[in-house]
């Protein structure tokens, strides 16, 4: 039945399609291709469509900067706050799911008031608050405040929902604990929310900007994105070498996305439509 | 014998508390440290005059001085106008996508949906960037494409007055906010009962009845969400003005967002840029509450 009759408006529509789809591609085209185009090439009065002569001079550039020191920054941030958000908001959204405890509706409730709550609001005592704990301008200052975010917390609780109480009973009274309970049933039967949990929380803090612009000072310790930034501060018009570092940035985490793409996308509708 | 019993619950209720707890802790931690903590300090520190060097009690002068602030009154009308251009249309334009795609073979589907995911994954520094290098005013190829088209016949500095600048911002915005609605909306829409649309066109019904009769209603919860976290993501829009525009030319672009930031880490004005955090939080919870009210009593759960 869907396999429908070409009608004029979902011929209309699809051609339409095709034609967005251009669109949202096209930067991503453009920085890729702009990385390798000479400085002579991005100047000439007609722009190359393609790149005439594919070159490595913006790269060279690029590196005269700590490049890979920000990539490298951003790899640590990235990963350590994906582990620390796993762990905590799988242990957190356990318990939500599946126990009855008191204070639970309460906790409950106020992780949904701060989900509301925009996060960048915080900031200001933010940067005070770490500078005190001397965390700023290290990359804990860039960790340590995204795991405090709940949106982890309600994903692992719409999946922990759906596992079978008797598996937990059965593994009580088969003598394991609390813990043990978790790690050996709860744990794998999570296995898909870890999944998405994980390539979300490692996507969003790769292309954080806020969060690492105000945690983030001295050249060594900023995070690809920043370092993107500022060279676009530095040379405003060297289109060339500020695409060779947003490609730089942008590859490796389009190539994540593309690879775990269909985890991902079910992890956030999942998360998202039933919470 | 039945005290006992109760007695006997009492303890393993208290006992599964405890464990909760336990489990709860290094999230609860977290959460207290670095934001319960921090919004708290926001909003107590937004009644002082506190700078690098002072720290005084002013009662809510900040809160007075705001309005008086005509950067600020600027910033809150940019922000509305971004707010209230980008929601409508990333909500009726991803749904429109997501009609179209989520009834495609599984291979068309994901690709699709990845295309629309792009601009959101290769992250808004480098989407910000790029852009800026398309509305370029001489080496932009929007203005080569434009004038070969006969549509301008000189070179437009797209981000260099407020009317065109604008409108870029909402371009660039657009892009990077329709992604994850079109990822919810097909999950939404791939769900709705099959038995229901089919029992509806067997009766007659046009495809346009069963859209506004079935599918609409179904995925209101859907719409109420994508309409709520696009209008949160909106009033932030922070990455986008700072690195496109830098809220210039002379303030005309800056959002509470940008001028928050520049109060706090340039001017170091921090009570004060407290204060707009406050503002912008109360913003964000009228419009919020509004939309769960006007939307949400359309839903049945």
């Amino acid at each position: 039945m869907d396999k429908a009759k070409l009608t004029p408006y979902r011929l209309i529509s699809t051609l339409l399609l095709v034609a967005v789809s251009l669109t949202f591609i096209f930067p991503f085209y453009w920085i890729i291709t702009g990385a390798f185009k000479t400085r002579d090439a991005i100047m000439a009065k007609i722009p190359e469509f393609f790149p005439s002569v594919w070159s490595m001079e913006n790269f060279d550039k690029l590196f005269i900067n700590p490049a890979w020191q920000w990539f490298a920054n951003a790899v640590i941030v990235s990963f350590a706050s994906m582990i620390l958000v796993c762990l905590t908001a799988s242990m957190a959204g356990y318990v939500l799911a599946k126990k009855r405890f008191a204070g639970r509706a309460l906790l409950f409730s106020m992780f949904v008031a701060a989900m509301a709550l925009p996060k960048q609001v915080v900031l200001v005592p933010l940067v005070n608050l770490v500078s005190s704990m001397n965390m700023h301008d290290t990359l804990w200052a860039a960790i340590l405040p995204s795991v405090g975010w709940p949106f982890g917390i309600f994903l692992m609780k719409q999946f922990a929902e759906g596992i079978p109480g008797s598996l937990m009973e059965a593994s009580r009274i088969d003598g394991a604990n609390e813990w043990q309970t978790f790690v050996q049933i709860v744990v794998p039967m999570l296995k898909p929310a870890f999944g998405a949990l994980a390539i979300f929380t490692f996507i969003n803090t790769w292309n954080d900007y806020f969060l690492q612009l105000v945690m983030l000072v001295k050249r060594s310790n900023l995070t690809i994105s920043l370092g993107v930034a500022t060279l676009q501060g530095e040379y405003s018009t060297d289109y060339g070498l500020i695409m060779a570092g947003a490609a730089l940035g942008a590859v490796p985490i389009v190539a994540i996305f593309v690879a775990f793409q269909n985890a991902f996308t079910q992890g956030i509708a999942l998360g998202a439509v039933k919470g | 014998m039945s005290t006992n019993i109760f007695a006997r619950e009492h303890k393993i209720q208290a006992q599964q508390t405890r464990v909760s707890y336990y489990f709860l802790l290094p999230a609860l931690l977290f959460f207290v440290v670095f934001v319960a903590l921090p919004m708290g300090m926001g909003v107590y520190t937004s009644f002082f005059k506190y700078t690098m060097s002072e720290f005084k009690f002013i009662g809510i002068d900040n809160y007075l001085n705001l309005f008086k602030d005509e950067i600020f009154v600027r910033s809150v009308k940019n922000t509305l106008i971004i707010v209230v251009g980008s929601v409508p249309i990333v909500t009726i334009f991803s749904l429109w996508l997501a009609t179209i795609i989520y009834n495609m073979n599984s291979f068309s589907r994901s690709f699709f949906r990845a295309v629309y995911y792009l601009p959101v994954v290769t992250g808004s520094v480098a989407v910000v960037v790029v852009w800026k290098w398309i509305f370029d005013r001489y080496y932009g190829i929007l203005n080569f494409v434009l004038q070969g088209l006969g549509i301008i016949n000189k070179n437009v500095a797209w981000l260099g007055q407020v009317d065109t600048a604008i409108w870029c911002i909402l371009t660039i915005l657009l892009t990077t906010s329709v992604g994850q609605p079109i990822v919810l909306y097909v999950a939404s829409l791939g769900n709705i009962d099959r038995s229901l649309t089919e029992a509806a066109e067997v009766d007659g019904a046009t495809s346009f009845q069963v859209f506004w009769r079935i599918k609409w209603p179904t995925i209101m919860p859907t719409t109420l969400y994508v309409v709520v976290i696009t209008t949160i993501n909106s009033f932030q829009c922070f990455a986008l003005i700072q690195l496109l525009t830098n809220g210039g030319p002379a303030f005309s672009t800056s959002t509470v967002m940008f001028y928050l930031y520049h109060n706090a880490f340039k001017l170091f004005e921090y009570g004060y840029a407290n204060a707009m955090g406050v503002v912008l939080a109360i913003l964000i919870g009228v419009f919020s509450a509004l939309q769960f009210k006007v939307m949400g009593n359309k839903i049945d759960y």
